[in-house]
């Protein structure tokens, strides 16, 4: 799945904001991160306007605006919105889904873990691209083939971060659970549910980012609607400002998306002693 | 009454950590465990906890016999090992699970006052020291009532100040709950400090080479006269047993603090 390159689908913005520790995920916006785009979208207006470069090919915000507003005329933007997100929210839920349950048994159960986890190791090499054409001829060319290929991009890094985070759990936390004679059923609702919740959000956040990078794959496959198809439609008509808007729509679903999750579990994290970064 | 008969523990690699030890404790008294590195003094404290199983021999409490953790029997380890997603209340609560948050409520309060972080309950872990995590942790050890508490070197993590005040610390809640302490140490002058029976152990395989009564009255004062002269005996006692060693002895030396 890491073989499918990011850069030309304007998911590299937001793989970036995958990464960091949980706490600060949905930090308060301070306006300087504003600055640097900002400046940006400037400089590029003004030597479009003073005629210094064409921008025909990358073409300035005011024209990037203009096609977004023109797309949202009569809902077709909204459209194109909806139809991508439910892909990615069903792939993601499925994908978390058997993430979850696999990961969860590989990490309790060294015979699981043993029966199960090379096989996925081994299927977790393949490329989730190369899964497509099979894909196409069991599910169809509609939705299906799509949402389980996003599912499929989803479900590896919840497995791994479940079960790594299961493994790693301190045998001594553990040993506190045992002194108090915990039940089986209190050892996972009092320690170990707690204890991989950091890893498990993390998790989640890198399984959501894989979800909007494979819905890009997914509706590249033929879709009638979806923000992939309006790159696929930008580029086919020649309308560059169209493929723009789509790329910065996906930068800020990505983000809003990824910061919601955020938001969803920190008030159960609250607890952690994290390194928050420098000033 | 802490009971222990003929306690052998042999790992399945054939090593003998610990063999055929024999040890009565009286309800209210403080033994501290002193010995080398490998001499099997923390797997007899583990035994005892029921967090590991003897390979053969028994541990008694009041009657009981101890094969898993028991109610009647509380552990504090070196580390503090609170639960860092509970505030601290939570934490001295964990044990207290079958009562009601009301009663659970009043004994985490009454326990923390005990430990002196009256109005530490809502804190995190992360913000205490390292003295006041342990303390956290005693609290939540003897919020129980256990009859038996076990301490693994509870406070060789600290500095000296901090130590020699949770030391203190620990005699005045016995003094309350009177509770059986069994004290894992490296530092011989914590065992005088605190115990009324000072147990020492030697390696392969583990066993109780020797066993002081401390006669020195409480409050005991770290650098009085009466003190170093106890000092001065157990470690007259200490190198005697030392002279005579059936094996490699080092570790006691270096790790005594002498």
């Amino acid at each position: 799945m890491s073989n499918f390159k990011p850069g030309t689908t304007g998911v590299s913005a937001r793989e970036a904001g995958v990464r960091p520790k949980v706490a600060d995920g949905w930090s308060m916006p301070d306006g300087l991160g504003f600055v640097l785009p900002l400046v940006l979208a400037i400089l590029w207006e003004l030597l479009v306007r003073q005629g210094l470069v064409s921008g025909r090919l990358l073409p300035p915000p005011s024209r990037i605006a203009g096609t977004l507003m023109e797309l949202s005329q009569g809902g077709d933007l909204l459209r194109h919105i909806i139809a991508t997100s439910a892909r990615v929210f069903t792939g993601f839920a499925l994908g978390v889904l058997a993430g979850t349950l696999l990961g969860a048994l590989s990490g309790y159960s060294a015979l699981t873990r043993r029966l199960v986890d090379p096989t996925l190791q081994g299927l977790r090499a393949v490329p989730s691209i190369a899964w497509v054409p099979l894909f196409i001829l069991w599910f169809g060319i509609f939705e299906a083939s799509k949402v389980a290929l996003i599912a499929v991009g989803v479900f590896f890094p919840v497995y791994l971060g479940i079960m790594g985070a299961i493994l790693g759990i301190d045998r001594k936390i553990v040993e506190v659970g045992r002194v108090f004679r915990l039940t089986p059923f209190g050892l996972v609702r009092r320690i170990l549910l707690p204890a991989i919740l950091p890893s498990f959000v993390l998790a989640l956040r890198g399984g959501l980012g894989l979800g909007w990078m494979f819905v890009v794959a997914a509706e590249f496959m033929g879709a009638s609607e979806g923000l992939g198809y309006l790159l696929v439609d930008g580029q086919q008509l020649g309308k560059p400002d169209q493929i723009v808007a789509a790329i910065l729509l996906f930068a800020v679903l990505g983000k809003i998306t990824d910061g919601l999750l955020s938001a969803l579990f920190a008030p159960f994290l609250r607890w952690q002693d994290v390194y928050a970064g420098g000033a | 009454m802490l009971e222990i008969h003929n306690l052998g523990k042999i790992y399945p690699n054939g090593a003998h950590a610990l063999g055929g030890i024999d040890l009565t404790v009286q309800q209210g008294e403080i033994v501290a465990l002193v010995g080398g590195s490998g001499c099997g003094k923390s797997t007899l404290l583990r035994l005892i906890s029921g967090l590991d199983q003897a390979s053969h021999g028994t541990v008694e409490v009041e009657g009981e016999v101890i094969r898993d953790p028991h109610p009647l029997v509380g552990i504090v380890f070196q580390e503090p090992r609170l639960l860092p997603w509970l505030n601290v209340a939570e934490n001295v609560g964990f044990g207290l699970a079958a009562l009601s948050p009301v009663q659970r409520q009043a004994k985490v309060t009454e326990a923390l006052e005990r430990v002196g972080l009256g109005g530490y309950g809502g804190k995190w872990p992360r913000e205490l020291s390292g003295g006041q995590s342990q303390r956290v942790a005693l609290a939540r050890a003897l919020v129980t009532e256990p009859h038996v508490l076990l301490l693994d070197e509870p406070f060789s993590a600290l500095d000296a100040f901090t130590r020699a005040d949770l030391q203190d610390h620990l005699i005045t809640l016995w003094e309350r709950y009177r509770p059986t302490l069994v004290l894992v140490t490296h530092d011989i002058e914590e065992a005088l400090v605190l115990a009324t029976r000072i147990v020492i152990m030697q390696p392969n395989p583990g066993r109780i080479a020797r066993s002081f009564e401390v006669a020195l009255p409480r409050p005991r004062q770290r650098h009085s006269e009466a003190f170093d002269a106890e000092k001065r005996r157990i470690l007259k006692a200490l190198n005697a047993t030392l002279a005579d060693p059936p094996a490699r002895e080092d570790g006691l030396i270096q790790g005594a603090g002498i």
